[in-house]
């Protein structure tokens, strides 16, 4: 479980985030949506830790986060980030090994139990014949794959993502995100695509300029008559078999409202 | 795919016959090193026989009995001279090689050396004032390299210094400020050469620029140099993992619990305590720490914990022999060891970039 309690981040004079409190409850998938620039990567960041947030705190299964030192923090959330690898020749087995990191004392290397684990998430999102290639000269959405089974090696109670559906063509992202939901950990997950958050999330916080413009179910937060004036496009929802479905209508002229 | 679950299931992704290669890797280079030094020891403008040379050092080290075959002038070649000097050769060699490492890593940029933070250039500027002008007389035998290790101390605090902001200190500011003071500390080292007016000092003053091992002796230098580079290839061994992540990313290194400031910092703080030892115990000898790395990437793959004790092994071995090289080819005159290690480090250089571009990396 994540609480975030009235969080703010701005860059410059630009607040992008401003008091803003979240909950990611356990076993359950919150989706964080929004348009471009209304701070959903910033939020995910301040859950992580990557950046401080000055006001509020972070709660981590009712710890602080800011208190955890960088290895426990790393046993509890595991992270996927846009990061290309840098330089590094790392190939893919190695990669994933690396996710065993925060398991291991400064002078334990990874054991046999270690490459298991290891072996079996690089299997689970279908990259195992990848195992000696090295990362670096992966396609976009290999990597992605790869840096999701590290993040699984990792084996931590709570897994952040930020758009791990960039990169991926449409059966990876929907295998991606049935991944996640299938996990028994609590995730955090910024999307783009308002139909993957449909069907994959449980919760839903859509962002609008620097907050919080609606919080709940799914089904609470897609109502056309919230996410329309946030994005600013006409939308129709269906529910079809249980399921929600959104269709877009650019021409629809929607008052666009800031928040 | 179904063979490459059974191998997963069996070799677990072929990591364990990478690392059984390392294993082989570490005992050649080590049994390669051990013959290096035997011959190097053995050779100048007096050639001693590797057995002779063999007999005397194991006589010394660990008390052999057995009749002396050797002569005194054989013995004092081989024990005062020679053995220090290629002793010091290894440990900087490897110093070299793993600062080099750490620095690739630690800056995300292969073409990173031990130089690249201008700590060389403080050492320079050191042992020049030492050399032109008395500096550090008071510390009678040691005049020259603790004044080079003072000059190299107040570079990398300076660099340091620069480089912080708020508590971190980032890539690009590292190198940015590396730069800086490396400029800054050569133009300090010509200016102190210029204003000297002395021609032997100027001429003496080069060769110490240009890398010699020839001050090694059985002294307090080449204890301490023994010890801190022991240290820091140890440590750098043990924080294998840590670098790893480190060359990846600074998120992505938080995210596998290293925070990348205080890692970094302490990197910053081993390597350049490395790097002034090494610097005043034998000037800056070029390429050694650019090009190892590669060498030793090429040979057992990234994984720092493999690339870092075999990058060592493989300086050690490749300065001894640029060494043995700068004494014979013109003896008895000696060339500084750093003409020998540009002069072969740069082509190899450059076949290393291209070999790495055709494969594509």
């Amino acid at each position: 479980m994540i609480e975030a309690t009235t969080v703010s981040w701005r860059y410059g004079a630009n607040p992008v985030i401003d008091g803003v409190s979240v909950t990611a409850r356990p076993g359950r998938v919150l989706g964080l949506i929004g348009p471009n620039g209304s701070g959903k990567t910033t939020l995910l960041r301040l859950l992580y830790g990557a950046l401080r947030s000055p006001s509020g705190r972070v709660l981590v299964d009712g710890d602080d986060l800011a208190g955890l030192g960088s290895r426990e923090a790393a046993r509890r959330l595991a992270v996927v980030v846009q990061e290309n690898g840098g330089e590094t020749a790392l190939t893919v087995a190695e990669m994933v090994l690396l996710g065993r990191g925060p398991h291991l004392s400064t002078f334990q290397r990874a054991g046999r139990a270690d490459h298991d684990i290891a072996a079996r998430c690089l299997a689970r999102v279908g990259a195992a014949h990848l195992a000696d290639r090295a990362f670096t000269r992966l396609s976009g959405g290999e990597r992605q794959r790869v840096l999701i089974a590290r993040a699984l090696a990792q084996q931590a109670t709570h897994l952040l993502l930020d758009e791990p559906t960039n990169h991926l063509d449409i059966r990876y992202q929907h295998e991606i995100l049935r991944l996640v939901r299938d996990l028994d950990t609590c995730s955090v997950v910024v999307l783009h695509d308002l139909n993957l958050a449909a069907r994959y999330c449980d919760d839903l916080v859509l962002l609008g300029r620097g907050g919080v413009v609606a919080a709940g179910t799914v089904d609470e937060v897609l109502d056309p008559a919230v996410i329309e004036p946030v994005y600013g496009i006409g939308i129709r929802r269906l529910d079809l078999d249980g399921a929600i479905h959104l269709l877009f209508q650019p021409h629809t002229a929607v008052e666009r409202t800031t928040v | 795919m179904a063979t490459t679950t059974m191998r997963a299931e069996r070799d677990l992704l072929g990591l364990a016959a990478q690392r059984r290669r390392t294993g082989i890797w570490l005992l050649a280079l080590t049994a390669g090193l051990i013959l290096t030094g035997v011959v190097a020891v053995g050779s100048g403008a007096i050639g001693i026989p590797p057995t002779t040379v063999a007999r005397i050092v194991g006589h010394h080290l660990l008390g052999l009995p057995g009749e002396v075959t050797w002569t005194p002038p054989q013995e004092a070649i081989v024990w005062q001279v020679r053995l220090p000097r290629v002793l010091l050769g290894m440990l900087v060699g490897a110093g070299l090689a793993v600062c080099g490492v750490a620095l690739q890593a630690m800056v995300r940029n292969v073409l990173a050396d031990p130089y690249l933070l201008g700590i060389n250039s403080g050492a320079s500027s050191g042992a020049a004032a030492a050399i032109l002008f008395g500096a550090g007389a008071g510390f009678g035998q040691y005049a020259l390299s603790t004044s080079a290790f003072l000059g190299a101390l107040a570079a990398s605090l300076l660099v340091f210094l620069i480089a912080r902001s708020g508590g971190r200190v980032t890539s690009v500011r590292l190198l940015l400020a590396g730069v800086a003071v490396g400029y800054a500390l050569y133009a300090t080292t010509s200016f102190l050469i210029f204003a000297s007016g002395s021609a032997e000092g100027s001429r003496s003053v080069m060769f110490w620029l240009l890398g010699s091992l020839g001050l090694a002796r059985w002294d307090a230098l080449l204890a301490v140099a023994a010890v801190v580079l022991g240290g820091t290839i140890l440590y750098l061994t043990v924080a294998g993992r840590r670098l790893d992540v480190l060359a990846i990313g600074d998120e992505t290194a938080q995210t596998l619990g290293v925070s990348p400031a205080r890692f970094r910092i302490r990197l910053l703080v081993v390597v350049s305590l490395s790097v002034g030892v090494l610097v005043s115990a034998a000037g800056s000898i070029g390429f050694i720490g650019l090009v190892v790395p590669h060498l030793a990437r090429r040979i057992v793959g990234s994984p720092h914990v493999r690339v870092v004790p075999v990058a060592a092994l493989l300086g050690a071995i490749l300065l001894v022999w640029a060494d043995v090289l700068a004494r014979v080819l013109l003896a008895p005159q000696e060339i500084p060891i750093g003409i020998i290690t540009s002069l072969l480090g740069a082509p190899f250089l450059v076949v290393l970039i291209r070999r790495l571009h055709a494969s594509g990396a």
